[in-house]
């Protein structure tokens, strides 16, 4: 499955692969930047709901993404990460530069903090 | 009884995913936990992932994955003959990265670290670097 790209209003929304590692990673990055660039995006969106598996080349995309956008005032928001994606971006020290959107009720019991 | 893979692969982006799952899939017989599955896939996705960016710096190798599995641990040596790591205390740092340039996030052996239970690097500049990690089933403190 392939990632996919949607601008809404100053929002890049990019719904992430099953699968994020370091060869999934390169387009997504490239792509975004592209979007980035051409676009009057101001924030980006990353939907982890089809996305099963993330290594530490998904953190690169996060953390690489926040730091073209931050400059601008632009924030980088996280939609259902489930546990394991939020572990790594916990262990990562990424969380306090990520918004989480919490609509869904199906991430039933939270690990907060 | 005692249980053993081999696999040897070129160090490119796309055997990433089969080196994990092939893991994933020696496993199985472990019953071990969803979060036991995802440990282990990570791991070696990062050793991997190391081997084709830095060891081979994207051009292509030989890398060698052995797995093992005797009562409930698994042993995992993830080998390459590439360039090998001048200071493996410097290379095991959380954000440490040679390559800035690619985005990578540095967090690579801070993984395997965290998500197996002892982590052991060899390498030698030139020669290539050796991973070998472990991990027991059914043990698992997945707490944060």
């Amino acid at each position: 499955m392939e990632e996919e790209f949607r601008i809404i209003d100053h929002y890049l929304m990019i719904r992430l692969p099953e699968e994020i590692d370091h060869k999934s990673c390169q387009e997504i990055s490239r792509k975004a930047d592209r979007m980035l660039l051409d676009s009057e995006v101001k924030h980006v969106v990353f939907d982890f709901s089809r996305t099963m598996f993330m290594d530490s080349s998904g953190v690169g995309v996060l953390a690489g993404r926040y730091r073209k956008v931050s400059c601008f005032g632009g924030k980088v928001f996280v939609a259902n990460a489930n546990r394991r994606i939020r572990k790594i971006l916990k262990l990562s020290g990424l969380m306090k530069y990520l918004e989480f959107m919490e609509q869904e009720e199906e991430n039933e019991k939270r690990d907060q903090d | 009884m005692k249980n053993e893979i081999r696999i040897e692969m070129e160090a490119l982006p796309e055997n990433e995913g089969f080196a994990r799952v092939a893991a994933a899939a020696f496993i199985t017989p472990q019953n071990p936990t969803v979060e036991e599955v995802c440990d282990v896939k990570t791991a070696v996705s990062e050793a991997v992932t190391n081997a084709v960016i830095h060891a081979y710096e994207e051009k292509g190798g030989r890398i060698v994955i052995r797995c093992s599995l005797e009562n409930g641990l698994l042993h995992i040596e993830i080998e390459d003959f590439g360039r090998g790591i001048e200071d493996i205390p410097k290379a095991m740092e959380p954000l440490f990265t040679t390559r800035p340039e690619l985005e990578r996030s540095g967090m690579g052996f801070a993984f395997m670290e965290a998500f197996m239970d002892s982590l052991d690097v060899k390498s030698e500049p030139g020669k290539g670097t050796r991973i070998i990690m472990e991990k027991k089933f059914g043990s698992t403190l997945c707490g944060e």
